[in-house]
């Protein structure tokens, strides 16, 4: 398989910057079963949104990029949004008996991340492509 | 010694985006059609080994870069949601449907598996 050393550089930079931004975020609040993750929730739902606005206008809007959907995409929104911790904390609610809190957690990041995407690729597509007409 | 850690996470976090992206699209070329496998796999196994992680109940900043920079990164909930509203969008509801209720119920189950086997270890 061939590997490109620039756009493998491009997700690094952007996985690193987002990374610590949710890490820097999630250290304002100590983790609780009993309670709403919302630093977790918080960085899904606003990742989620930056990756449907960057990636629609990368593919629909802006001229062939080879760097910056690596870079803004797959790195940045990819890290600075996450999976697993978000099944780990529903889990622990689970197993201390918060069965609502896990339900609502999960449906309540599910149906705000896919109006999230849909929200923000609406907003790029309202966005007419400009074509220039020169009049003589 | 925080700021070595701080550094350590934003190296971590982008070796985590590196591997996502490697998994992804090695998973990807191995599969055919609309669904996206290489998501799935990669937060599938990121999801138990953060269950194992929390399981091993370990040091905060040992938590810090291993769990929520290097494995927090290497998961991905934009991507899952994003590609499950442009598999919506594209009139597979039934592929759409799917990747949210196998990757929440198997998702679900690797974090248990993860943290029982991490609670044992």
């Amino acid at each position: 398989m061939a590997y490109d050393r620039r756009e493998l550089t491009a997700v690094f930079v952007g996985g690193a910057l987002g990374a610590f931004s949710r890490a820097a975020f999630e250290t304002l609040a100590a983790p609780d079963p009993g309670h709403w993750p919302w630093p977790t929730f918080v960085v899904n739902i606003v990742g989620a949104f930056l990756l449907g606005y960057f990636t629609t206008r990368l593919l629909e809007r802006l001229p062939l990029s080879s760097y910056r959907r690596p870079l803004l995409g797959t790195g940045l929104c990819g890290g600075l949004t996450t999976f697993s911790t978000m099944q780990v904390e529903t889990m622990s609610m689970i197993e201390h008996g918060h069965y609502g809190l896990a339900a609502g957690y999960t449906t309540g990041s599910i149906v705000g991340g896919l109006i999230a995407v849909y929200v923000a690729t609406m907003l790029v597509r309202r966005v007419r492509v400009r074509v220039r007409v020169r009049r003589r | 010694m925080s700021v070595l850690i701080w550094g350590g996470v934003l190296v971590l976090g982008g070796v985590g985006a590196v591997a996502r992206f490697l998994v992804d699209r090695t998973v990807a070329r191995r599969t055919a059609g609309s669904f996206p496998f290489g998501t799935l796999v990669v937060n599938l196994s990121g999801a138990l080994v953060l269950g194992l992680l929390t399981g091993l109940a370990l040091p905060h900043d040992v938590a810090l870069l291993a769990g929520t920079a290097l494995i927090g990164s290497y998961t991905t909930f934009s991507t899952w949601m994003f590609e499950t509203q442009r598999l919506g969008e594209e009139r597979q509801a039934g592929y759409a449907a799917a990747n949210i209720l196998v990757s929440v119920a198997l998702g679900l189950a690797a974090a248990a598996a993860g943290m029982w086997l991490g609670m044992r270890l």
